[in-house]
């Protein structure tokens, strides 16, 4: 459905500014709750507001990605290393004031200097505060992102999978440990397996009755 | 209407909370990859922005490989964690000093 109407536009704004606000609130939370799993909820909540805006912004092929992708996968294998490593939180809290106020002041100073640059300086030739112009209705994000993907940007996209597949591979071989002494299966000297190995018979001379 | 300009500004809010979490959790290290998965997040509100305004595709599918790089990023982070925590017990940046860096 396309996004027009002066009645939608106020729409689109109030979702825009309850997305944003949430957005920040969870980003606190990431970087403020004293235990990490709470952080990691945190960011799943800051992460399904970023696709909320995403889809305000008419990327939903993208805004999808990230629900799937990140809330679905890669914060899932956060929650399961924070859950599966015993961690000492206390050694890990101290010390957690001492540069606090550096880290707020390079936050706020950085704050001041974007939205500075955005809202009086602007950038050359580019006009800022214009809207998103909506898309045309029967427009389809993901149709139009396939047809670039596959054509104009198909080697970067296979580049992509060889990188995903380097990932798996380096996250395997790096966790991977064997352990001597383990009793485990080898399916296959089990079944190269013959008789003669396993059964022995032997001639067993009888006894006499006494 | 969402325009550029509040696009940017979130974006720059965003960055700037997660460089705060980088100084304030220096010593966690997952609290660290964390922080960089927002730091990316930041740079794709950026991407998204420019893309509808221009009206070109190109930003979107370079948030794409973006999300796809992260993914990998945060996999191979958390392998190595893993199995730093395997090695030392512990998940503390100070206790990596094997390098004397």
């Amino acid at each position: 459905m396309p996004l027009t109407g002066e009645a939608t536009a106020v729409l689109v704004e109030i979702l825009f500014y309850l997305f944003a606000t949430l957005l920040v609130a969870g980003a606190l939370g990431v970087i403020t709750a004293r235990n990490p799993v709470y952080s990691a909820l945190f960011l799943v909540f800051a992460f399904i507001n970023s696709a909320g805006i995403w889809l305000l912004a008419e990327a939903e092929f993208l805004a999808i990605v990230l629900v799937l992708v990140y809330v679905g996968a890669v914060m899932v294998l956060f929650l399961f290393v924070v859950m599966m490593l015993d961690i000492n939180l206390a050694e890990l809290r101290r010390g957690f004031t001492r540069f606090a106020w550096l880290g707020w002041l390079t936050a706020l100073a950085l704050i001041a200097e974007i939205t500075t640059v955005v809202w009086t300086r602007g950038m050359a030739g580019v006009d800022l505060s214009k809207g998103f112009v909506p898309e045309p209705a029967g427009f389809s994000n993901t149709r139009a992102l396939g047809q670039v993907i596959y054509t104009r940007y198909a080697y970067p996209f296979e580049l992509a999978a060889v990188l995903l597949v380097v990932a798996i591979v380096a996250a395997i071989a790096l966790t991977l440990r064997r352990r001597p002494g383990l009793k485990s299966q080898d399916i296959s000297l089990q079944v190269a397996v013959r008789a003669e190995d396993r059964v022995r018979l032997v001639k067993v001379a009888t006894e006499k009755r006494s | 209407m969402i325009t550029v300009a509040d696009m940017l500004t979130l974006s720059g809010v965003l960055f700037a909370l997660a460089v705060a979490g980088i100084f304030l959790n220096r010593k966690n290290i997952i609290l660290l990859l964390m922080c960089v998965e927002l730091l990316l997040l930041s740079a794709n509100f950026n991407f998204i922005a420019f893309s509808r305004m221009l009206g070109d595709l190109t930003g979107q599918v370079f948030v794409f490989f973006v999300l796809t790089v992260a993914a990998a990023e945060s996999a191979i982070g958390l392998a190595i964690l893993v199995v730093l925590f395997r090695e030392r017990r512990s998940i503390n940046v100070e206790d990596l000093n094997t390098l004397k860096g």
